[in-house]
Parts: C-alpha cells; structure tokens; sequence
C-alpha cells in the first residue's frame, strides 16, 4: 500500500473532510492504487529538468492602482448560510 | 421543419432571409426537450420561459431590421460550472446546489452580447470532475445514441444536449478532455482552445493551470463560429492572453495538400479499443488521399502523462476547492455545531461527493510535507517534458492526430467503482492540457453503433490549421449527415 489508513486520516485532517470509517478504507484502498500508479513518474531522472507551473509565457501582470467598480455588500452577502448586521456569521472559533 | 436538426450556420441563414422566426427555432428546440429530456437528462435547469421571451425579443430586432449577429437567436446550452447571474449555477454539486451568481462568466456574457437564446444550464461531473458525468450530484445524463451508455464527460449534458437536438450550440469546459471526449462519445465536434485564449473569469476553478472553456457544435463551421465570439482578452483573468483574434470561420477551406500530420506513437498503442485504431487509420488514409504527409512520431514523455496530470490536477482541486468552507456561499451544515472547524468538516463532507473527496485527499497529499517534491514537483518537472515533446514534434509536423477516446462510449456503471480505470479515459487528452495546447474532436466513423472521435492537435494559438484539417476531414468523410443530427433516441 503506497498510503496507510493513518496517512488517510491525517490528510482527511488537513483537508477539513470528516470521513467515515467505511471511507477512510475506500480511500485507503483507492488512493494507494492511483498512487502506486503516478508513482511511475519517479523513474524519470528530472534532475536537470525544471519544473512548468504554467504554460503561458506570461509574468507579472500589473494593471494601475485604481478604485474600480466592486460588488455591492448586499449582493455579496446574497448567498451567505448566515448573516448579521452586513457579515458573515461563523459558528465560535476560539 | 425539424428545425432542431440544424446547425447554427444554416439557421443564421434562414433567420435573416426571414424564412423562420427565432421563436419557431426556440419552440422546436423545446419540443425535442419535452420529448426526449426525461431520458437524456442533459439539463439541470431548463430556462423556456425566459428564451421564449429572448427569442421575440429578437424577432422584434430582425423586423425593425436591425443589424444581426451570426448568433442571434440560436438555442444556445451552457455547462453549469459558469457563472450565470441570478440564474443557479450548481456545477452538479450539493454544496453549491443553491448557488445564484451574482456575476456571470466573460465566456458566457460575450454570448449574450451576441443575443443567444439560452436554453438552460447542462449537467456534468461534479466539479467537472469525471469522464462519465455519473459523477453528478443529482442525475446521469444519458448519451442519444444509446441510453444505455454515458455521454462521457465532464461535460456530457452539453454534448448530449447538442447531439440530441436539445440545443443547437453549447459551452463545456476541458482540464483533461471534458470537452473533447464527450464530443467524441455523442458524436458532435468539441473544441478545448489555446490555455489563455478564453477567459476564465466566472468559471468555477477545478485546476486553473489546465481549465480552458470551449464550443460543443454539430460541425466545425459552427465550431469556428462560436470560438469568433468566446476567444479574445480579458482584464478579469490574469492569465488570458493579449492576443489578436482572426476570423476563425475563414480558416475553413478545403485543402490540407502538402500539411504535415503528426501520428503520436504512445497514442495509438495499448488500450486503445481495435476499431478506434482502425477507424483512426482510416482517417490518416483519407487524409494521405487528399494530400496530407502523415508520419509516425515518437513522443516518448506521453507514457507519463496521465500520472502527471493525477498530480498536478487534484493538487491544484484540492487548493481551489478550499473556499468552499460553508461561510460565504454554499452548503452549510444545517445542525448546532460546537465551533468552526466542525462546521468546515461537516460542511464538506455532507457537500462533497465521492470523486471529488478523492480527488481533494489525493491533492492534499501530493501537496504535503514529504510528500512534495516526490509527487508534485517531480510532476511539474515531466510536465516540462512533455511540453518540450509537442515543441519538437511541431518542429516538424504542422498537426497531430491520435483518438479522442481510447473507446467508443462504455456502459452506465461500467467504470464508476474503479477510479484508476475511469481516468484511463483521458489518455489521449490529457498530453493536450498539459501542454496548453489546442485540439479538436470530431466524429470519424463508428463501432457497435457508437461514434468515434478523432482528435486533432496543434501549436499554441493555432486554433486556424486545426479547424481546417477538422473541415477538410469533415467535407471528405461524409458523416456529415450524421454529425449534424445523432439524435436517433
């Protein structure tokens, strides 16, 4: 197996996903398949290759320091779960 | 007239000439989806109402003798993954299943600058993540040429919804071949444009170094068409390109003497369905006979290809799809919770389906500590390769062929508990994503009466040479008839 169910949990953790016990051996299961799979992109000698995060010759793409036209607070809070007083409402964080 | 059988060309004609009205065009379009909807499935929100409405609107426009866009009136679907303001955007999810955008994507708004008629938002793979659109959060969407089979996917709605009748043109989005291989399994010609030819701006992001949105038609002319409208810069997306945009639609003439085609190796090899193969053979033959040089070429980083884009793809899901936390729209668990975090672990639990939940553990993975380096790095740096691949075979070839799908269209259910074969369904595809470059599908013949898709890749930005291979091919096979209405439900 190229992931252990701890594994699982632990990135289930950092995902913000709640998982059942039925799925974390599902996962187990399937992400060590896709694993063991991509894991023949590790033969490849890259060591003199960079890396391509993006395909466009494109860097820095700047526009002028401008107030410009942005939504109305009353239609940006249009789909939030909760609201009050012109924010979104949060269960307690600390 | 079945009106709803023709292509957006032909009732551009008959439009202006007055020879119909656009309210007829849109009655019959609806017709077809009074008829068939139920066993297709194409659609998650329908919208007759307010196209009845836009087409008089244009009725008006043609009888005050106004100027007319190429696209007025014409029945037009659009994926549910692109922002339509006050009308739901889902992307086939539960966690945005009440989604109302409050903005609406370029791609799209450019549409209704031309007075499309929209006809409803199309079904598809949750997130856009799948090649069956079995991954939908409400309902399978059913392929026209047999029932029993899926539309592939991501966008499968929108290509069912063409290839049934149930629009004349639609929208779809490709990060892998969501376009291209749904086009191919209806039978209908799907075009994934240059990365950065089409903004992005109101798409809901999957991997936003691959995401690319592009036409759904029943031939290339109307391809070529609708690509005139949707290409060009936009100050939204920081990542399209400032480019000029041609007249695509003058690319289309008949000639391919003297081109020089491309025959991927690696893709033509193993786990490619025999009487794909054959009917790809015979394309390359027709394409020798009208005077095209075709050649086999060795691209030997593509055998990685797919483990690559299983890297890059999910790692970049898995940061994209992190806003979606319950706060500021979407889903939300509806029970008291303690605090935040378990409002963030439920939410997304409840909200998220199956493949994607795989999809975002998988990219947290290649994204962790120790991890890293192994998995996404060392993937960036064979997309490199691969990219340095197509460079030099496009040194020396001005195209390259391959199938669109390694298959015809498979079983409902077929491939739907095993992953790894699922995204086997890409192969061919995702070399293209990866690359940035463009590539078309269009319909090349058939096996046990499901069409096959033949695909055509180019260099970056040269969408011109594609589409004219993609018209030559199609003036010279004669599935025309075919490809303009599969609809045989």
């Amino acid at each position: 197996m190229a992931i252990s169910k701890k594994e699982v949990e632990h990135v289930a953790w950092l995902a913000r996903l709640f998982l059942t016990e039925e799925e974390k051996e599902r996962f187990t299961k399937q992400l060590s398949q896709i694993l063991d799979h991509a894991g023949k992109i590790a033969k490849l000698d890259t060591s003199k290759v960079p890396p391509t995060s993006h395909v466009l010759p494109l860097k820095n793409v700047f526009r002028g320091d401008k107030t410009r036209f942005s939504l109305p607070r009353e239609e940006v809070l249009s789909n939030a779960p909760k609201k009050e007083d012109g924010s979104f409402l949060v269960p307690k964080i600390i | 007239m079945e009106l709803y059988k023709l292509t957006a060309h032909e009732l551009h004609r008959m439009l202006k000439e007055r020879k119909i009205s656009a309210f007829e065009l849109c009655r019959s379009v609806f017709s077809r989806v009074g008829e068939f909807e139920d066993k297709i499935k194409a659609y998650i929100t329908l919208t007759e109402e307010q196209a009845l409405t836009k087409a008089r609107e244009v009725d008006e426009k043609i009888k005050a003798g106004e100027r007319l866009s190429s696209l007025a009136g014409i029945p037009t679907a659009i994926k549910d993954n692109m922002c339509t303001k006050g009308l739901l955007t889902t992307c086939a999810s539960k966690i945005l299943q009440n989604y109302m955008p409050i903005y609406t994507a370029t791609a799209v708004e450019r549409l209704f600058a031309q007075d499309i008629v929209l006809t409803g938002k199309t079904n598809m793979d949750e997130f856009a993540m799948g090649s069956s659109t079995e991954n939908s959060a409400f309902f399978a969407t059913r392929n026209p040429w047999n029932l029993e089979t899926v539309p592939g996917g991501s966008s499968g709605g929108s290509a069912a919804a063409v290839a049934a009748g149930e629009a004349i043109l639609s929208l779809g989005s490709d990060t892998g071949g969501s376009i291209r291989q749904p086009a191919a399994l209806c039978g209908v010609v799907g075009l994934k444009p240059t990365y950065g030819l089409v903004s992005r701006y109101g798409l809901v992001a999957f991997a936003s170094s691959l995401d690319q949105i592009g036409p759904i038609t029943k031939d290339v002319m109307d391809c070529a068409l609708l690509l005139n409208y949707i290409a060009g810069h936009d100050p939204l997306d920081s990542t399209s390109l400032r480019v000029e945009i041609p007249d695509y639609t003058k690319a289309l003439v008949d000639e391919v003497k003297g081109l020089k085609i491309g025959v991927p190796v690696e893709l033509m090899g193993e786990g490619i369905q025999t009487e794909v193969r054959e009917a790809i053979e015979s394309a390359i033959k027709l394409l020798e006979d009208l005077g095209a040089c075709c050649q086999e070429v060795s691209l030997p980083h593509l055998d990685y290809a797919l483990s690559a884009y299983y890297i890059i793809a999910p790692a970049e899901a898995s940061s994209n799809l992190a806003r979606f936390d319950g706060v500021r729209y979407g889903y939300r668990v509806p029970e008291k919770v303690e605090d935040i975090m378990e409002m963030y672990f439920r939410t997304r639990a409840e909200g998220f389906g199956n493949e994607v939940k795989r999809r975002i553990m998988l990219g947290t993975y290649a994204l962790s500590a120790g991890y890293y380096e192994a998995y996404y790095g060392q993937a960036q740096k064979i997309r490199t390769l691969i990219v340095n691949d197509f460079n030099k075979a496009f040194e020396k070839f001005d195209v390259l062929i391959s199938p669109t799908s390694p298959s015809v269209a498979f079983k409902i259910g077929e491939k739907y508990e095993d992953p790894l074969r699922m995204y086997m369904s890409d192969i061919c595809t995702i070399p293209v994503n990866l690359a940035g470059i463009p590539a078309i599908s269009i319909p090349c013949g058939e096996a046990d009466g499901l069409p096959i898709g033949l695909q055509i890749m180019g260099k970056p930005l040269d969408e011109e040479t594609i589409l004219r291979v993609a018209y030559t091919f199609e003036q010279n096979f004669g599935f025309k008839e075919k490809t303009k209405f599969v609809g045989n439900v």
